[in-house]
């Protein structure tokens, strides 16, 4: 176990290396960043000023190497548009999107596994249709245009949801949540509904296809041969069998929803890293699209990590490590 | 029973209003402000929070014209001393006394440089090498390395921080933290969550009288669907951008009030005059030489082809305002006589024909798809009205990020203080920021000029000696009759000869629950202070 996570951690480095030279050098390539924000009375003395600066006079191998060794004593720059540093800025609203994305998954699983569930031990009955048509409807319905309907419905008609912002947060001494307030929760509903349908579209077709499947299995007709209790075949011998494929779906959901949950975070005007990555592409903001990257890279290599953790503890024949242990 | 329950509740809440009865005005705007740092960055969505907190020594009035602020009066000593006298009695938030000291330190903290702020407006101090002196608490002295008639405009641009509280303090962070973010202003920081809100709260103490909000909540919301729908569900109270499509609605609805000003922001057409262009051929794919909007027929062609009152009324919502001046009604500079080109496609084909160019040609036209209010969808439609009189002619719309770099720098040949713009034909706009016309002049129609700064804006490197001569002559002609008139001339011959072809003016719009009331700007900033309750 031990040398495998090693191996995986030298690995994560590798993917990190060169991922700063595919951003950096993408980002250098489009634009300069200068002529965006410089006032258009700004003359060519005060633009050549401001490029020599910033450091973008520098060949830009010179620049890289510059990058890589802050990088190296944790200094990821400072924002050309907030003047903070862009580590600071992005860990200032990871909680925002950490929490939507959250109560994204808990909702997919919480709605999505029972119904999934249902619709396996009974495919025919007029319910697992019903089931399975939200689910396509989930699946091919953009995101956009579902949250500004539930906007339109929700907050303009019937005025039962707010439409903009985080509500209270509770400050928990190292991160602020909106989770553990009823305005927080208040707020989170609509936009966590959303971002939640594609997940919970997946869940639900996962746990259906893995329902059918397993309850022709011969341990399921021995557990009940044997007169174990529906519920416990179901609960214990049937649900943690489908589980393997749901985990593995939703690890590398859950990266993609964190990174990009962009869409919702513009409509319902979320505080999240999403909304600030999408600014910070208008207006070239290199340092901070750079940082944001590099931090999105290093949570799918650890999110991956995790999930193959997960699957020893879920799964017992799985062994990392490649064989030996 | 339930009768009952709603009595009681409206007596609770009745004998609750007084306890409770906070004025708060809740602004959705479209951009958020980037940091609170008053000398980070002069964008509008920053520098419209910051004068809540921050004054300058020279206001603006709704118009863009300059208004006494921290200073009461100023004037020319001789052509190269201004003298400005500031008011007495300014306190700063935390009770400190406002001095000529500040004023000194600001402009210090400014020329030493905002470091890693590529947008700061600290360049305002070196047009005209201005130099600072303090006479006494209440006069500063602003020297010129020759006469330069806008310090004001320019000292409009620069707020004035606290000395006590600046000293020392970090760039950004520590306005955005609250800790040096001690200004004059109406009103006082309270908190500042990026992405989600600022709060500001009432100033008891301004100089300026009677403040009429406790609270002032500026809450981004960059959807423009969102942000409309925020407004109708009262999230917020007021919102800056409606979206154009909307405002026919929003204007009917008895719910609802719309408060509307032309814009300082002139959106206009920029023809290459390079001998060769790029993007100009002949209708088999050819190069042409001379390039054919060297010859102004052609380019008075182009404008009568363009039928800009379609634009405002199919596109823009009825939010723009057709133009052929180069600053909009009411600032210093704006020439009554010049009336926007009607729209005359047979002129522009007899036009076309006398230019030799009966034919036709082909031209790209390139703009920015995220910069300007419906940026894409005017360049479409001048697109097909230009292709409607014989000019073939392909758009090319590109994000904001790409455009402006290729506009300025240009292709691979250019080299810093050579650059080569790159477009043919282009849109872009131009906000004479300081409400007058000198330096609208200067950046535009001046012959671009490393050096002297002239032509900054000036991208399609249109070259007139008539117009660089008033040029230069305005930006050192101190009496304002004699330079307006110079100024007007110069408009007048730029505009005859279509240096370049104005569209429109942005027309600015702000949409507000009823029972509010609101001064519009033309600078697209709101102000807390400009938003009133009515019965």
């Amino acid at each position: 176990m031990a040398e495998y996570i090693i191996r995986r951690v030298l690995q994560a480095l590798l993917v990190l290396t060169v991922m700063t030279l595919l951003v950096f050098f993408g980002v250098n390539v489009i634009g300069n960043p200068v002529y965006i924000f410089a006032s258009s009375e700004c003359d060519q003395a005060c633009l050549s000023a401001i490029i020599a600066d910033l450091g973008l006079d520098q060949p830009i191998w010179r620049q890289y190497l510059t990058f890589v060794g802050n990088l190296a004593q944790g200094d990821m720059g400072k924002s050309f548009t907030h003047g903070v540093p862009a580590l600071h800025l992005i860990f200032e609203r990871l909680p925002a999107t950490l929490e939507l994305a959250f109560a994204a998954l808990v909702l997919a699983l919480v709605v999505g596994l029972p119904m999934g569930i249902y619709a396996g031990l009974r495919p025919d009955g007029w319910g697992a249709k019903l089931v399975m048509s939200f689910s396509m409807v989930a699946f091919s319905l953009p995101v956009f245009w579902i949250g500004i309907i539930m906007i339109l419905t929700f907050s303009v008609q019937l005025g039962w949801m707010p439409s903009v912002g985080r509500g209270d947060t509770v400050d928990l001494g190292f991160v602020e949540t909106s989770l553990l307030t009823l305005d927080g929760l208040h707020h989170l509903a609509m936009p966590a509904f959303t971002l939640s349908l594609i997940m919970m579209a997946m869940v639900i077709r996962l746990a259906r296809a893995g329902m059918r499947e397993v309850m022709f299995t011969d341990y399921i007709k021995f557990a009940r041969a044997n007169g174990v209790p529906e519920r416990r075949v179901l609960g214990a011998h049937a649900l943690k069998n489908i589980l393997i494929p749901i985990v593995t779906v939703l690890g590398m959901e859950f990266g993609g929803v964190i990174a990009f949950a962009v869409v919702v975070e513009s409509i319902f005007s979320w505080p999240g890293v999403g909304k600030m990555l999408i600014d910070a592409i208008a207006v070239l903001d290199r340092p901070l699209i750079v940082a944001y990257l590099i931090c999105v890279v290093f949570m799918f290599v650890t999110l991956n990590l995790l999930v193959d953790i997960l699957y020893s503890l879920l799964d017992p024949r799985i062994r990392l490590g490649g064989g030996r242990a | 029973m339930r009768q009952w329950m709603t009595g009681a509740l409206c007596a609770a809440m009745m004998t609750a209003a007084p306890v409770w009865a906070q004025e708060v005005l809740t602004i959705g705007v479209r951009s958020e402000a980037s940091s609170l740092d008053p000398h980070w960055t002069q964008l509008s969505a920053d520098v419209q929070v910051h004068e809540h907190i921050f004054e300058k020594l020279v206001a603006l009035d709704s118009a863009s014209q300059p208004i006494p602020g921290l200073a009461v009066s100023w004037q020319p000593l001789d052509d190269t001393t201004w003298e400005f006298k500031l008011r007495e009695g300014v306190q700063w938030h935390d009770g400190e006394a406002f001095t000529a000291d500040d004023v000194i330190f600001t402009f210090d903290r400014l020329k030493a440089g905002i470091s890693g702020a590529p947008a700061s407006p600290a360049f305002q101090l070196d047009k005209g090498s201005k130099q600072w002196t303090k006479i006494d608490d209440l006069t500063v002295h602003i020297t010129t390395d020759g006469p330069y008639p806008t310090v004001a405009e320019d000292l409009a641009m620069l707020p004035i921080v606290a000395e006590h509280a600046a000293t020392g303090a970090t760039e950004s962070v520590d306005f955005n933290n609250g800790t040096a973010t001690i200004g004059t202003g109406p009103f006082k920081y309270d908190t500042f969550n990026p992405g989600d809100s600022v709060t500001l709260v009432k100033n008891d103490n301004w100089w300026g009288g009677e403040v009429e909000w406790d609270q002032v909540v500026f809450r981004p919301v960059t959807q423009d669907a969102s942000r409309l729908a925020a407004l109708l569900n009262g999230d917020v109270d007021i919102i800056d951008y409606p979206p154009t499509v909307d405002l026919p609605q929003l204007r009917e609805d008895p719910d609802f009030t719309v408060s509307t000003i032309p814009s300082d922001r002139l959106i206009y057409l920029m023809p290459g005059y390079k001998h060769v262009e790029p993007f100009i051929t002949d209708n088999d794919g050819n190069v042409m030489v001379p390039n054919p909007l060297r010859d102004w027929r052609v380019r008075k062609a182009l404008s009568l082809a363009i039928h800009r009152e379609a634009i405002r009324d199919r596109i823009m919502g009825g939010a723009s305002l057709p133009a052929k001046n180069i600053v909009p009604p009411g600032f210093f500079g704006y020439v009554e006589e010049l009336e926007a080109d009607p729209y005359d496609p047979e002129q522009a084909q007899a036009l076309l024909e006398q230019a030799g160019y009966g034919d036709g040609f082909r031209i790209t036209l390139h703009g920015p798809n995220d910069r300007y209010i419906n940026d894409a969808r005017i360049l479409e439609a001048v697109a097909q009205m230009w292709s409607r009189v014989g000019i073939t002619t392909e758009v090319d719309a590109m994000p904001r990020n790409i455009f402006f770099s290729r506009l300025i720098r240009g292709d691979e040949l250019s080299m810093p203080g050579f650059d080569v713009p790159e477009f043919s034909m282009s849109m872009t706009g131009w906000g004479t920021v300081a409400g007058e016309a000198t330096y609208t002049v200067s950046g535009t129609l001046e012959t671009y000029n490393a050096a002297t700064g002239g032509g900054n804006g000036n991208f399609g490197r249109y070259s007139n000696p008539e117009i660089d001569a008033r040029s230069v002559l305005a930006k050192r002609t101190i009496d304002p009759e004699e330079r307006l008139q110079i100024l007007q001339e110069a408009i007048r011959i730029g505009m005859e000869d279509y240096a370049y072809i104005p569209l429109h003016f942005q027309v600015n719009n702000w949409a507000m629950r009823s029972g509010l009331e609101h001064e519009p700007r033309t600078n697209e900033r709101t102000l807390a202070t400009e938003i009133h309750r009515v019965e």
